[in-house]
């Protein structure tokens, strides 16, 4: 049996790190993410932001493996693809972005489904509180025993979410978990990553909404034209001459009167 | 726990149907006497004999092979079944649907007709199963988009896929003498009436083997539900799970069709009804269709040759006038939720 297998990603807590390096996707001649390089740390949230189409998506997909890529992608001192699927599955998990069911499988079951890598290891143990605490964390135990299909576009998407999060790996990476969520539960995901963060893990969120990127990332990364256009603190980064730029619209960017924090607006 | 009730309520099923469907036929034996006659061939000796004439023949060397084959091919069907809608992520794909029997039939037809022999008693079913997996893996290839299948593509390409092994089938027909016609009609009906001990020697390991390796695969299976790309993320490598429930849905196919023909939709109904009870677990979902398909087979084989006296129904139409209108209803309701198709 090969000695990797079954190598666990590190202890409960262990810091693992994400380096990407002169990532590029194609797809036909088209170059749709171009030399990005990127580092995720652990204990921070890191944000994707950019227009549609500028390869915030296909970036995530390609850092994770789904789609073919040029570059290097390091995890946790490692080239990513020389891990086997279960050995990536302790290190990093992923939230796409539609949440399909074949079967109709109940929440908690589709919840527990997120404990799968930790079968046979040590860390089996922590299932039933992993799984508690993840839809304790997404909101979604006032219908654990629903059957998935059954449920709202935004459940569906706190659910998918509770099974990422079940996972407990160093490293959380989400593809809009936000996008079909009211206005609570966004703030929810992302109380909930920071918490994560602060556990010394790292996450990494697409998302649409800058509002919500400058209020609780500790670095946004601002894609354009599949090309890094601006990686750090948002404070530096979204401002309002390189959002207008890269959005092809005017916007303004104002302190918040209390905390200071970025407010972007669009100029009607 | 449901789980475990429902599994141990079929087995109970299972075995009270073969000592029924033993005991029935020209010559009725009561179930009683049909165990005693069991015991006493294990050394035990305890139950009464049969009593009628013949009865102990009848029982050794007609009824059991015929019932033993039935419960086999009942329990690969099912849980043929329920392997090939895990693999494909679609409830409706099933061996008989989408044509993989009638492709495992053709290799079957072929050794019949053209009397090969090369693996002796295996012969029939090696074939079969290598037609069997050709077609599956046809099957799966062309019906697939974006990591899933897409009910209308699967169904397509199910009806394409039986128009040609039907073609294929009829040409063996065509080149086969008049003994071998009549053999290969009374086959495609689906029937279990040429069951005896070598062919149960062959289908029964080839489906426990099948059943059991299956049943290893439960939870990357629940896994796979979610999409190709979650299940690989949850450490599933996928590309080999697809291989091997391509081979084992294969595998089992080709063990019911080598000797009772093409039997329809016991793959569809028996995982359907499961899943209402238990759910979609496959931990359970798998063995539970196997045992159901077994209980199914064996009373519709029952049916099958006392409904009529002195005559035989074929097996495989009478599972299709009842599986059809289910399978009509199934696409009905799929169709309903998601919002029709073009």
């Amino acid at each position: 049996m090969n000695p990797l297998r079954r190598r666990p990603a590190s202890q409960p807590g262990a810091e693992v790190e994400l380096k990407v390096r002169g990532l590029s996707v194609r797809r036909g001649k088209r170059t749709v993410v171009d030399g990005v390089d990127l580092d995720v740390r652990p204990g921070e949230v890191l944000t994707l932001v950019g227009p549609n189409g500028a390869g915030k998506s296909t970036l995530l997909a390609a850092v994770c493996g789904d789609l073919e890529s040029e570059g290097e992608i390091l995890l946790d001192g490692r080239p990513a693809a020389s891990w086997n699927p279960v050995e990536l599955a302790m290190r990093r998990a992923f939230l796409t972005q539609s949440h399909t069911l074949a079967f109709s499988f109940e929440v908690e079951e589709v919840v527990r489904m997120g404990r799968a890598p930790w079968a046979g290891t040590s860390r089996e143990d922590e299932d039933d509180e992993a799984v508690a605490q993840a839809m304790r964390d997404t909101d979604v135990l006032g219908f654990a025993e629903r059957a998935f299909p059954s449920l709202s576009g935004g459940e569906q998407a706190r659910v998918a979410l509770a099974r990422v999060l079940a996972q407990r790996t160093p490293v959380v990476l989400l593809d809009e978990p936000t996008a079909a969520l009211d206005i609570r539960h966004q703030e929810l995901v992302f109380t909930v990553a920071r918490a994560r963060a602060a556990e010394g893990r790292a996450v990494v969120a697409v998302v649409h909404d800058l509002g919500l990127a400058a209020a609780h990332s500790d670095r946004v990364a601002v894609l354009a034209d599949g090309r890094l256009a601006a990686c750090g603190r948002p404070e530096d980064v979204l401002t309002a001459p390189l959002l207008s730029e890269v959005y092809s619209h005017p916007i303004e960017v104002v302190p918040h009167p209390r905390d200071g924090r970025p407010l972007i607006l669009p100029l009607r | 726990m449901r789980g475990a009730a429902l599994i141990a309520g079929l087995t109970g099923a299972l075995v009270l149907l073969c000592l029924l469907a033993a005991g029935s036929g020209q010559v009725d034996i009561p179930p009683s006497e049909v165990l005693g006659s069991l015991l006493h061939r294990l050394g035990i000796d305890a139950g009464p004999l049969p009593t009628a004439a013949q009865g102990e023949n009848a029982l050794w060397v007609v009824r059991f092979p015929r019932v033993v084959l039935a419960a086999a091919t009942g329990a690969a069907l099912g849980c043929a079944g329920a392997l090939m809608q895990g693999v494909f992520g679609n409830p409706l794909a099933e061996p008989g649907v989408i044509g993989v029997s009638s492709g495992a039939a053709v290799g079957a037809a072929a050794v019949i007709v053209l009397g090969l022999t090369g693996l002796g008693g295996w012969t029939v079913v090696g074939l079969a199963f290598v037609c069997g997996f050709a077609t599956t893996l046809l099957v799966y290839v062309v019906s697939r988009s974006n990591g899933r299948t897409e009910v209308v593509t699967l169904l397509l390409t199910g009806i394409a896929v039986n128009a040609v092994s039907t073609a294929l089938l009829g040409l063996l027909l065509f080149m086969s003498s008049n003994d071998a016609l009549r053999a290969i009609t009374s086959w495609q009906l689906g029937s279990l009436a040429g069951a005896t001990w070598d062919s149960v020697a062959v289908v029964a390991p080839l489906t426990v083997v099948g059943c059991v390796v299956a049943c290893g695969y439960a939870r990357k299976l629940d896994l796979l539900a979610l999409g190709e790309r979650s299940a690989r993320h949850l450490g599933v490598d996928v590309e080999r799970l697809r291989l091997s429930g391509i081979v084992l849905i294969a595998l089992l196919t080709s063990a019911a069709v080598a000797f009772s023909g093409i039997i329809s939709f016991v793959g569809l109904v028996v995982p359907h009804l499961i899943r209402m009870v238990t759910g979609p677990g496959h931990r359970v979902l798998l063995p539970a269709s196997a045992l159901g398909g077994a209980a199914l087979l064996v009373a519709a084989d029952l049916v099958a040759r006392t409904a009529l006296d002195y005559q035989e129904l074929p097996l495989g139409v009478l599972t299709s006038v009842v599986g059809g209108p289910f399978f009509f209803w199934l696409l009905r309701r799929t169709r309903a939720r998601s919002g029709g198709w073009g």
